[in-house]
């Protein structure tokens, strides 16, 4: 009954159209798709920013000690005479991982592509709350600037790692930081509301504003899974708050939740870090892989292989991923039987995970493979993703953990998932739907060439890391020639420097692409890729209100390429009717539901 | 037509809006509501935790904090609750008065006016007498780092550590603080929601027995921080 009484307020989030001022427009806008382009070019800056301090990690372990080209900028705390000092040191890698997880990967998908796709890809004129949208975005950027204004303390940015273990964390004794660490426990709880604001939208969304004749299972599979992030996100992130919480806290206001000495459990902030820390990997992968599924059936213009198994494969993933949160733990002194239940819900994460990768292949097998840009990067996210994958699964048994735990192993899975899976994703999916965004394509031949060259140089920098940290170098030592059995491989750290500087250089193509395409890129047609989906029923770029009045009609799944029902094309557009084709019945018609 | 027949045929018909037959609103307040049950699982879980793995003794209930006068408050909220229902079952009927005469009865028939007016009053007054509780248990000694030094409640501890936990205080302090601390952000939250609707919506009388979707959400979130105040108050006053 009250369904029917408040209908009229599901058409309360249609937009009204009267011409608006520039500030309305692009800065304090609630239009999904301006917020969606606000996200991208922030988390771009701290992609930016991530990949400097990552530069001066990278120098320091391969020439450890000598000044830093450059490095005569950075006041005489952090680097006397362009030296890295180890309490510098030790700032760079923990705000390397925390800008990278927090303020670049996770914004980057979730952020622009949830924003600008769920409304597109499903019919509906914008989110289902514009005005917490928007809020959403400023309140990331807020605490973008909070955690980046560590660095400009008189102490400097946190030190602990971005994982923030307790106690170096809680205690300034410990980790010779006052402010700066209250700081990225304030960012965090900021960044979670941001979070969690976003995320109801996308799921009220998702459920309740899809377009006539798009059911639950027609939606492409970058929507579901940026539907099940979303999930991911509203149950994960507030565990993080509370955390966060605690721990500013024992910080600031003298609690002990973390304090040994007054019966307090660091194991505990571990636990509730992982139990957060765990499903985030999760909303690091999904968006990716989701985009990945669409812009492979496209390259290779054959329905995706298996979309049910796909579907269930994510939701798969996603649930798994709430109860293996321990194996980030084996080595704190967990009871082993404890130790073996997250070992095999670990490893059993391989089979949907798996399901996925042989759909990719069985989709590419023996279609019209299209190498575009996008494509390119989209096959380089599967083989890099097998790769991070498979030492995933080295990791998830515990005899195996055992020796590589805290080792240079682990930074190497972690950059083969979160470099070689999510960012390859994202290079797929920003060239995909940039003229979308912009209303031009970027460079063809440019973008082979960075992807060619940031595959090679990818490869270079991350591939060695396995070696040496199987000859036992450590995660985050300050400078590996000071101990014995590690100065035999130290030339391989000096090939690893050298290759990343290579990979960010090449990442400058890109800059360079995307920048320059915005002026002077080519006029994109209508539909550049002959792709099914909703959006590119619009005009590039789409207007304000998307179709609004109007609502597509959606007739059939996304997938349907090379399809034997269009004689003329080779693939059938989502809204495209064809004569044998109805229309949606109305929902009064098909009974409750 | 005929071939139309055939076509149908051909097809199953697809629902045109396969919605949740949810109202946005009201969902989106479902989905927030199930973030923050997350938020207080952490802090709740983390009592738990902590207060088992003491090796000390717990504060005996009643101890150091004012069960009498929690109690009292916890009715006071359980009232509002009430009266958020009466204020939804009011605008349900269409009723956008304050208080009407109703021939035959001594009392009066409540509006929303009135009952929403009630629930602020009783959800204020909850977080007034938090204010008061907290003021004085400081004064006592009690903080969030444990029972301060040379204070009432550190002399009592010293007297008898069971009964007060002498072992536990640092602990004791910190999820007591932490946890009603955060309930108590989540009344105040309420509590200002409710007065700009009333002044927004209620007193120009926007809302209609066909439109009182703000009076619903807000309602949703209302029960649930009185739900998690039952919680609240068994596990940190009662045992």
């Amino acid at each position: 009954m009250t369904s029917v009484a408040h209908a009229k307020h599901d058409a309360h989030g249609d937009a009204h159209h009267a011409p608006m001022s520039f500030w309305q427009k692009y800065i304090f806008s609630t239009d999904h798709k301006i917020i969606g382009i606000q996200f991208l070019f922030v988390s771009l800056f701290f992609l930016l920013v991530g990949g400097l301090l990552a530069m001066q990690i990278r120098w320091q372990l391969g020439f450890p000690g000598q000044p830093m080209p450059g490095g005569g900028i950075l006041p005489e705390t952090m680097a006397p005479g362009g030296v890295i000092l180890p309490e510098y040191y030790i700032q760079l890698v923990t705000m390397h991982g925390t800008f990278m997880v927090f303020f670049a990967i996770m914004p980057l998908l979730v952020g622009v592509y949830a924003n600008f796709l769920i409304p597109l890809k499903l019919g509906a004129h914008d989110m289902a709350f514009p005005r917490i949208n928007m809020w959403s975005f400023w309140l990331a950027l807020l605490a973008g600037l909070i955690m980046l204004s560590g660095f400009f303390m008189p102490d400097g940015a946190p030190r602990c790692g971005w994982t923030m273990y307790v106690p170096c964390s809680a205690r300034p004794d410990l980790s010779g930081v006052t402010t700066a660490q209250k700081l990225w426990s304030i960012s965090i709880v900021v960044l979670g509301l941001s979070s969690v604001m976003g995320s109801v939208n996308y799921i009220t969304t998702v459920i309740n504003h899809r377009a006539p004749g798009m059911t639950w299972f027609r939606m492409p599979l970058s929507v579901w899974a940026l539907f099940i992030t979303a999930i991911l996100g509203v149950l994960a992130l507030p565990v993080l708050q509370g955390a966060a919480i605690m721990l500013l806290f024992d910080q600031s206001i003298g609690t002990h939740f973390f304090d040994p000495g007054a019966g307090g459990q660091p194991l505990l902030w571990q636990h509730l870090f992982w139990f957060f820390g765990h499903p985030e990997v999760y909303i690091l992968i999904l968006p990716a892989m989701g985009m990945v599924s669409d812009i492979i059936a496209n390259g290779s213009r054959k329905p995706i292989f298996g979309y049910h198994s796909m579907v269930f494969a994510i939701i798969g993933i996603a649930f798994l991923g709430w109860i293996v949160w321990g194996h980030h733990m084996f080595m704190s002194g967990m009871n082993p039987t404890l130790g073996s239940t997250f070992m095999v819900s670990t490893l059993l994460i391989a089979v949907p995970s798996a399901v996925k990768v042989f759909n990719w292949l069985g989709t590419m097998w023996r279609g019209q493979l299209h190498f575009h840009v996008p494509m390119l990067n989209a096959i380089g996210f599967v083989s890099m993703f097998t790769i991070g994958g498979l030492s995933g699964i080295f990791m998830a048994a515990t005899p195996v953990d055992i020796p590589i735990h805290d080792t240079q192993f682990i930074v190497a899975h972690i950059h083969y998932v979160l470099f070689g899976g999510s960012l390859f994703a994202l290079f797929a999916a920003i060239t995909f739907w940039y003229p979308k965004m912009f209303g031009r394509m970027m460079n063809e031949p440019l973008g082979k060439v960075h992807f060619w060259l940031t595959l090679i140089t990818y490869n270079m920098t991350f591939f060695p890391m396995h070696i040496i940290g199987m000859g036992g170098q450590m995660r985050r030592i300050y400078d590996p020639t000071i101990y014995d059995f590690l100065k035999p491989q130290q030339y391989l750290n000096v090939f690893i420097s050298y290759s990343a500087f290579a990979l960010f250089a090449v990442q400058f193509l890109f800059a360079f692409n995307f920048l320059w395409s915005l002026k002077f890129g080519k006029k994109a047609p209508l539909n550049p890729w002959n792709d099914n989906g909703l959006e590119w029923s619009l005009p590039n770029p789409a207007p304000h209100g998307n179709w609004a009045p109007a609502t597509p009609n959606v007739y059939r799944g996304p997938y349907e390429y090379s399809s034997p029902e269009a004689t003329d094309t080779d693939f059938l557009p989502q809204t495209r009717k064809l004569p044998t084709d109805r229309d949606p019945v109305p929902a009064t018609l098909s009974g409750g539901h | 037509m005929a071939t139309t027949a055939t076509i149908d045929a051909m097809r199953p018909p697809v629902p045109a809006e396969p919605g949740s037959g949810v109202y946005s609103k009201k969902l989106g307040m479902w989905v927030f509501l199930a973030s923050d049950v997350m938020f207080f699982t952490a802090l709740i879980g983390s009592y738990i935790v902590l207060r088992f793995g003491m090796t000390d003794t717990w504060a005996k209930p009643g101890a150091v904090l004012n069960v009498p006068l929690t109690g009292i408050n916890t009715f006071l909220l359980i009232c509002s609750s009430v009266a958020m229902v009466k204020a939804y079952a009011a605008i349900a009927d269409g009723k956008k008065y304050f208080l009407r005469k109703v021939p035959g009865q001594t009392l009066q028939d409540g509006g929303l006016k009135f009952w929403l007016l009630i629930t602020i009053l009783c959800g204020a007054a909850f977080v007034g007498v938090q204010v008061v509780e907290y003021i004085k248990l400081v004064g006592h000694g009690f903080t969030p780092s444990g029972y301060r030094e040379g204070s009432l409640l550190a002399e009592h501890a010293l007297a008898d550590p069971i009964r007060y936990g002498a072992g536990v205080g640092g602990m004791y302090g910190s999820t007591f603080f932490t946890m009603t601390g955060f309930h108590g952000f989540h009344v105040t939250c309420g509590v200002i929601s409710m007065l700009y609707l009333y002044f927004t919506k209620v007193l120009p009388e926007k809302y209609s027995a066909q439109d009182y979707a703000g009076i619903e959400v807000i309602g949703l979130y209302w029960h649930f921080v009185d739900l998690v105040w039952i919680i609240l108050f068994t596990i940190v006053y009662l045992v």
